[in-house]
């Protein structure tokens, strides 16, 4: 992952802006700096505002509260047809009236570009999205990866400032959309386009992106890159949405030095920790040892590179995936005892201090 | 943002009042309480709504619309559900054809039909006859029938049925239990379209209805055609109010965008 | 002419290729249908047709020999030349009217929140289902000679000096032929609004295209086929009209269907109501299904 370059100018800035509709808050006290060439997602299951908080920056929405600023201009009060950001729809929005290269064509003709610089760009445009030849088919003719490049193009060919995607590959099967994430991201890199990705998908957000805003509810859980929101989640939200985990109950045994115990398994206490405790730790960082957390394989399945366990311990049930490296694995009904390493967990405890991490 | 700007709403103003303009003085004038087409200026009066009463033939026009209208539209949907479902169900030969055929009463004018059933009667030798007119009926409205219920079936998972099959059901059973519950709402709304169809037709019915078989639109045409005076619109007002009746009733169940569209109904 | 059709395109849209579950017809599900039309349908149609080239005489009756006498007579009688005209006439004017009217009312019914759309569409779709001759009594009523409201209404708003005739006029029938037929039109304007993606909208707009330019290039191309599918309704329907012309149009202003009817009801000349009847029906079906393939192969693209 490429470090965010933070000492840049924020290119746009979101502060505490909120969204109502009647009673309902939508979104609430969003408040974000996107810097100059970075790729941002907006992560959360639906109805977490991530859609809404995109379309206050498009336009099509006016913030309750709030102002939203493109470079050091508010932009509250532009029309979105004057904001100059591409977008990219969830349902595509081509006009389905127009050939590819008509749609793709539409923006410039808006900013009175003249034809031959127009048809040149349009030419070049449809090439990047590696649509050459495909100028004069209707969207309808086109199949949906197709259609989606067609929206890429049409978006970027403007120069927009801003790349908005609005759940741009949820539409695609599950082949394409990984075909489609890396050439976005190819892109994006190449272009050097500030970009916003909204999705519900956390692997989109993972590999595409250099920071994600998880959200949920309205509100903003955790800004970071991929790997700190997907190592170290701020909250118990992020650690359920951005892949599995494990929660096991353990406590906080003896004094100076405290450990915290877990059936068989312990470690150093953070300093200050007391009672009664929740750790989770991701299935992929828990393994089959000589001593740790005893337990019981209740289900065992396989799935091509790697295992899926299912145990049952005294501190709660617990998934281990372990990869396929062609040794034994332990069988079902088999005793097993678990174990991982202290900076592989992050503690919740109970009210204490929330969010510390080990 | 999707919002209608002020020369928009003044657009809708006008559009609105020029649709419902007629209807509302044919209803305004029904209350006058004087002897001569007026507006109620000086008080509303039920008097031309008694008058209703004292010219038997409105009356009797009435009972017939009511009875062709409900006989007609059932036994159209007799005819028109099995055929529906066999055409979305099963690969029938010369499919197109038939469905233009049984949609052809819309595409034929109204008056053309009148001409054609006046003549066809006649030569068969019951022209003027309550018979004639439910066999001409039944045929004019078969369409509306037809086209809610095969927008219905068509719309029906067939993994549903082939679910009930795998459960035992069969036949009777299996229409009965499943089909049958599931294109409800197409049927029953293909059946009050019909029925408001034949109740409302003019054009075709003129050509054969005789004294005695004359339906309530034909009465009040061949009314006005003589003169017009405040008692046909205090009648058409009935019409009206049971038309909207219907109509509220119609579109709080199915949608009245999709019944006249004939699009799916659920 | 009645309430009657409504959109003829959708049924055949609708219409889904069927499942190849067996190979064996069930006859009898269809053919008492099949058998009902062609009974009551085909064979009255056909025997109009025949109709048409009997003769008849004020005494005689109609004789059933094939004479070419009523077809001669339209062809070359101008009386007929002319009502076959102001037919069309009328037709065209209420077709064009309906359309400049009613594909802007649904783009507007189309952006009003839910509550309110529901209310303007019951109505203006509404009037469909309400007796012809109701409406028509109250234009009627609303044209009356000079005692009408609606010249009363454009006296005290200054617009005209002195009344207007509607009644037994060509412009009053096209007024009240524009109101019969305006529901027909938005219903199928609706239609082709409904299968709009809105997020189209907001792409023109994002794009940087203004208010005018996203309807003229972006909404009117998509919704001309149903603003087309509609005139071709209100088109046929206006042409065969009966109730309005006779109503307001009077004895003297005569279409196609009031002559048809005169001819069966009034003069009693069958075989020449049945040839004009005839001729109506020939070139509607000519036009409408010309019409309806041009449509279609125009519109290739944006209709599914």
């Amino acid at each position: 992952m490429i470090p965010t370059p933070r000492s840049a100018v924020p290119l746009l800035e979101l502060d505490r802006v909120a969204k109502t509709f009647g009673g309902h808050v939508a979104v609430e006290d969003f408040t974000l700096a996107v810097s100059p060439g970075e790729f941002i997602s907006f992560l959360g299951p639906s109805g977490c505002g991530k859609t809404t908080t995109l379309q206050m920056i498009a336009g099509f929405l006016a913030p309750s509260r709030g102002t939203i600023r493109l470079e050091g201009r508010d932009l509250t009060q532009v029309h979105p047809s004057r904001r100059g950001l591409g977008i990219v729809f969830q349902s595509y929005a081509l006009f389905p009236h127009m050939t590819a290269a008509e749609n793709v064509a539409f923006g410039l003709e808006m900013q009175r570009v003249s034809r031959a610089e127009r048809t040149e760009r349009v030419r070049a445009a449809l090439a990047m999205v590696g649509l050459s030849g495909y100028e004069d088919r209707h969207p309808r003719r086109m199949s949906g990866g197709q259609q989606q490049r067609v929206a890429l193009a049409r978006a970027l060919v403007i120069r927009p400032s801003v790349l908005l995607l609005d759940e741009p590959l949820s539409n695609l099967d599950a082949k394409l959309r990984e075909e489609m994430q890396i050439e976005l991201r190819q892109i994006q890199r190449n272009l050097g386009t500030t970009t916003i990705l909204v999705t519900h998908d956390q692997t989109e957000a993972l590999s595409l992106s250099d920071r994600i805003v998880v959200m949920s509810k309205g509100r903003i859980e955790q800004i970071g890159t991929p790997q700190d929101t997907y190592e170290r989640p701020a909250s118990a939200f992020v650690a359920q949405f951005l892949g599995k985990t494990n929660d096991f109950a353990a406590r906080v045994e003896g004094a100076s030095p405290a450990r915290i115990v877990a059936g068989g398994w312990s470690a150093p206490a953070p300093v200050g920790l007391r009672g009664p405790v929740t750790i989770s730790v991701r299935p992929e960082r828990i393994g089959f040892s000589e001593e740790g957390l005893p337990g019981r394989v209740a289900a065992r399945v396989f799935q091509g590179n790697h295992w899926l366990f299912q145990c049952e311990t005294e501190c709660g049930p617990a998934i281990v995936v372990r990869p396929n490296d062609g040794l034994a694995q332990p069988g079902e009904g088999e005793a097993v005892r678990l174990a991982w390493r202290p900076e592989d967990m992050s503690i919740r405890d109970m009210g204490l201090r929330a969010g510390a991490v080990a | 943002m999707s919002r209608n700007g002020p020369l928009a709403l003044a657009f809708h103003g006008l559009f609105v009042t020029f649709m419902l303009a007629p209807i509302v003085v044919v209803c305004l004038v029904a209350f006058t309480p004087e002897g001569f087409l007026s507006l109620p200026t000086n008080g509303f009066s039920l008097r031309w709504f008694r008058a209703i009463a004292d010219y038997p033939e409105f009356v009797h026009a009435f009972w017939v619309s009511l009875g062709l209208g409900a006989l007609s539209s059932l036994v159209a949907l007799v005819f028109a559900v099995p055929a529906a479902l066999a055409l979305t169900r099963y690969a029938v030969p010369g499919r197109g054809a038939l469905q233009a055929l049984f949609l052809s009463p819309l595409m034929i004018p109204h008056v053309v039909l009148g001409v054609a059933f006046l003549r066809f009667f006649t030569a068969l030798g019951f022209g003027g006859t309550f018979l004639a007119l439910l066999a001409a009926h039944i045929v004019v409205v078969f369409p509306f029938a037809f086209r809610l219920t095969l927008a219905a079936a068509a719309g029906l998972d067939p993994s549903v049925e082939r679910a009930a099959i795998s459960l035992g059901a069969g036949g009777v059973t299996l229409f009965r239990r499943v089909t049958l519950p599931l294109i409800l709402p197409g049927v029953v709304s293909g059946w009050a379209l019909a029925f408001i169809q034949s109740f409302d037709d003019l054009t075709m019915t003129v050509f054969l209805a005789a004294p005695g078989t004359e339906t309530l639109p034909v009465r009040m045409f061949l009314y006005i055609q003589d003169n017009i005076d405040p008692l046909v619109t205090s009648v058409s007002a009935c019409v009206i109010a049971v038309t909207m009746a219907f109509l509220v009733v119609l579109d709080r169940l199915y949608g009245l965008d999709r019944v006249l569209a004939g699009k799916g109904s659920h | 002419m009645s309430a009657a059709a409504t959109t003829t395109l959708p049924a055949a849209a609708t219409a889904t290729p069927p499942e190849p579950r067996a190979s064996r017809a069930p006859l009898w599900l269809i053919l008492p249908a099949l058998l009902l039309f062609v009974g009551i349908v085909l064979v009255p149609l056909a025997m109009t047709v025949l109709l048409s080239f009997h003769d008849w005489g004020q005494y005689k009756g109609i004789e059933p020999v094939l004479v070419l006498k009523n077809w001669h007579e339209i062809a070359t009688d101008p009386y007929y030349a002319e009502m076959f005209g102001r037919t069309l006439r009328i037709a065209l004017v209420t077709t064009v009217a309906t359309a400049l009217l009613g594909a802007p009312e649904a783009y507007i019914l189309n952006r009003m929140s839910g509550r309110w759309r529901g209310i303007f569409l019951l109505l203006i779709l509404g009037p469909l289902l309400i007796s012809v001759v109701a409406r028509t009594l109250g234009w009627a009523l609303l044209f009356g000679g000079a005692n009408g409201l609606a010249n009363k209404l454009l006296m005290s708003l200054g617009l005209i000096s002195s009344p207007l005739p509607f009644l037994f006029t060509e412009t009053g029938v096209v007024i009240a032929l524009v109101h019969v037929m305006m529901p027909f039109m938005v219903l199928s304007v609706w239609a082709a609004l409904q299968r709009l993606d809105p997020q189209v909208e907001h792409a023109a707009m994002s794009l940087g295209a203004g208010p005018l330019t996203i309807i003229r290039r972006i909404v009117l191309p998509q919704i001309m086929p149903g603003v087309l599918s509609g005139a071709i309704i209100v088109f046929s329907l206006s042409a065969s009209a009966f109730a309005t012309p006779a109503i307001i149009g009077g004895r003297r202003l005569k279409v196609a269907a009031t002559l048809a009817y005169d001819e069966f009801l009034n003069t009693l000349n069958w075989p020449l109501g049945a040839a004009v009847a005839v001729l109506l029906l020939a070139g509607l079906v000519l036009i409408v299904v010309g019409a309806n393939a041009l449509v279609e192969r125009r519109y290739a693209e944006v209709s599914r």
